[in-house]
Formats: C-alpha cells, structure tokens, sequence
C-alpha cells in the first residue's frame, strides 16, 4: 500500500487527534477568522438552543486535510469536499480515515478518487468527504 | 426566509495576504507538524486554508448573512468543497468573489440550504481556485 501507487480499497489516510478542548476553540477561532461566538461562548450557544459550544465544522475539515497531507502532498491534491453529518462536541477524539474507491483520469492525468471520513470516538460519522489526488 | 432572488447576489470581494505569522498561528493551533508548511519563503496553504483567508481579512465576515437578514446563530456549516487549479503558497495575495448560486428549502421549509460559491485568484490573476460552501439557516417556525 502507498500514497503513489494505489490499489483500489488501500486505506492511505489515518490519523488520530487529541480530543476537542474548549481552549482550542477558542484558539481556532483566532487562528481561522471564524469568530462565529456559537463556538466559544456559551451563553451564545445556549441562546441559539444548544446545550454547549461545538467545533467548528472547519477545525474538524482542518484536521481531515491535516491527515490528507500526511499521505499525499498539498501540490496533488486536485478537489477535497465534505459533508458536515453531525455536530462535533467537546471531548470528541477524531480519527480520519482515507481509502481509495476509484483510480480515474482528469484533465489527462492519472487519479485517484478517496472517500474520507471523521469519525468520533464512538464511531459516529461527524465528516463524510471525497478528495482527487493526482497519482 | 431567503428565497430564490437572493440566486446571483454577489458580495464584496475580499483580498488577503498569506501571511507567514498567521499561518503558524494555523498550523500551531491544529498541531501540524509536516514541515512542508514551515518553509517561510515557499510552504504551501493546507487544504482547507482559503476558507480561513477570506474570513480574516474581510471588513465583514458575516456579509452574506447580513445581507440576506440571516440570524447568524441559526446557520451551520453543511457542505464544503475545494477545487484547487494552482498552488497557493505564502507571500501569495489571493482574491476572493462569491456569489449566491442556489437557495433551496428542505424538510417543509424547516431549513434552507445556500450555497455560495467563491472564485480565488491570485495577485497574477491566475485563477488559483474555486470554493465552494453550503449554510444550512434553521428556519424559526411560523408563530
């Protein structure tokens, strides 16, 4: 198995990540620019009728594409898109994972298409995704 | 509600600077350690990066929901997508356009999906990518 030659069903991203604390909220939202306060700021939070702050989805992405470029470089990565499945809480320890369905060619070059996903720490699916990677 | 005539909207292009400073920052703040992004003079963005640029420089982050009058604690993030055409690295300076390119209710009118999609160039004018974002606005139900 390897990032330059695979198979289709080779699992080449996997990663794990330390759970979600509020201090990194709080340092995320300086860090992106996302200053959303339904993250950091519990009485802003309560008010939009949630029981606590949550992750942005964007950390979440953030960590997604951190375990992509762990596999493969940034310069071959040709699409990445997700779907935000479900609210990441407080305390979720993300793994994410990358496995290739599809060998393709784009634009006359040789692909592969990998299905991503970030799960929690009970398995529920918080980011279901698709990248293009150029082989 | 917002509806259909918000298709088309565009809003205020945003210009940022890929700043070595601010992206360390990033980088530091999610823990990575790959030392392709800590090349101060040629590291490329990681992935979802462009998302965070136009944020951080925009005189109003929050435009597109102001101006389509959308209570910003009752958006989420439902889609994000990236289609990368050209490196973008730092000392870039990278302009953002988005436009409004669907509205559609789900579930009765109890939410409504927008996506707005976002054309990046860079200070060449190569056009380096294309975003692309759906909110989900949890409608209040009629009182």
């Amino acid at each position: 198995m390897s990032a330059a030659h695979p198979s289709i069903g080779d699992i080449i991203v996997h990663k794990e990540f330390p759970p979600i604390t509020r201090h990194r909220l709080a340092l995320y939202c300086g860090a992106s620019g996302d200053h959303n306060p339904i993250h950091v700021d519990l009485d802003f939070a309560k008010q939009a009728g949630f029981p606590d702050v949550f992750s942005h989805g964007m950390l979440v992405m953030g960590y997604l594409g951190q375990a992509l470029t762990d596999a493969v470089a940034p310069s071959r990565i040709r699409s990445f898109s997700t779907r935000f499945a479900a609210i990441t809480q407080l305390g979720a320890r993300l793994t994410c994972e990358g496995t290739v369905t599809e060998l393709i060619e784009q634009d006359g070059e040789k692909c592969a298409k990998l299905a991503l996903t970030t799960k929690d720490q009970n398995g529920e699916i918080k980011l279901a995704g698709e990248a293009i990677i150029a082989l | 509600m917002v509806d259909q005539s918000a298709v088309g909207r565009a809003f205020t292009p945003v210009t940022a600077r890929v700043e070595p400073g601010r992206l360390r920052f990033f980088l530091d703040t999610l823990g990575e350690r790959n030392p392709v992004y800590r090349d101060d003079k040629a590291a490329p963005v990681p992935p979802t990066y462009l998302f965070c640029l136009e944020m951080m420089d925009a005189t109003e982050p929050f435009e597109f929901l102001n101006a389509l009058d959308i209570d910003l604690a009752r958006v989420l993030h439902g889609e994000q997508r990236f289609d990368y055409h050209a490196p973008v690295v730092v000392g870039d300076t990278v302009t953002f356009k988005p436009r409004v390119t669907s509205v559609t209710d789900k579930k009765g009118g109890a939410m409504t999906l927008i996506v707005v999609e976002t054309a990046v160039t860079n200070q060449n004018g190569v056009h380096v990518a294309d975003t692309s974002r759906t909110i989900v606005v949890r409608n209040a139900r009629p009182s």
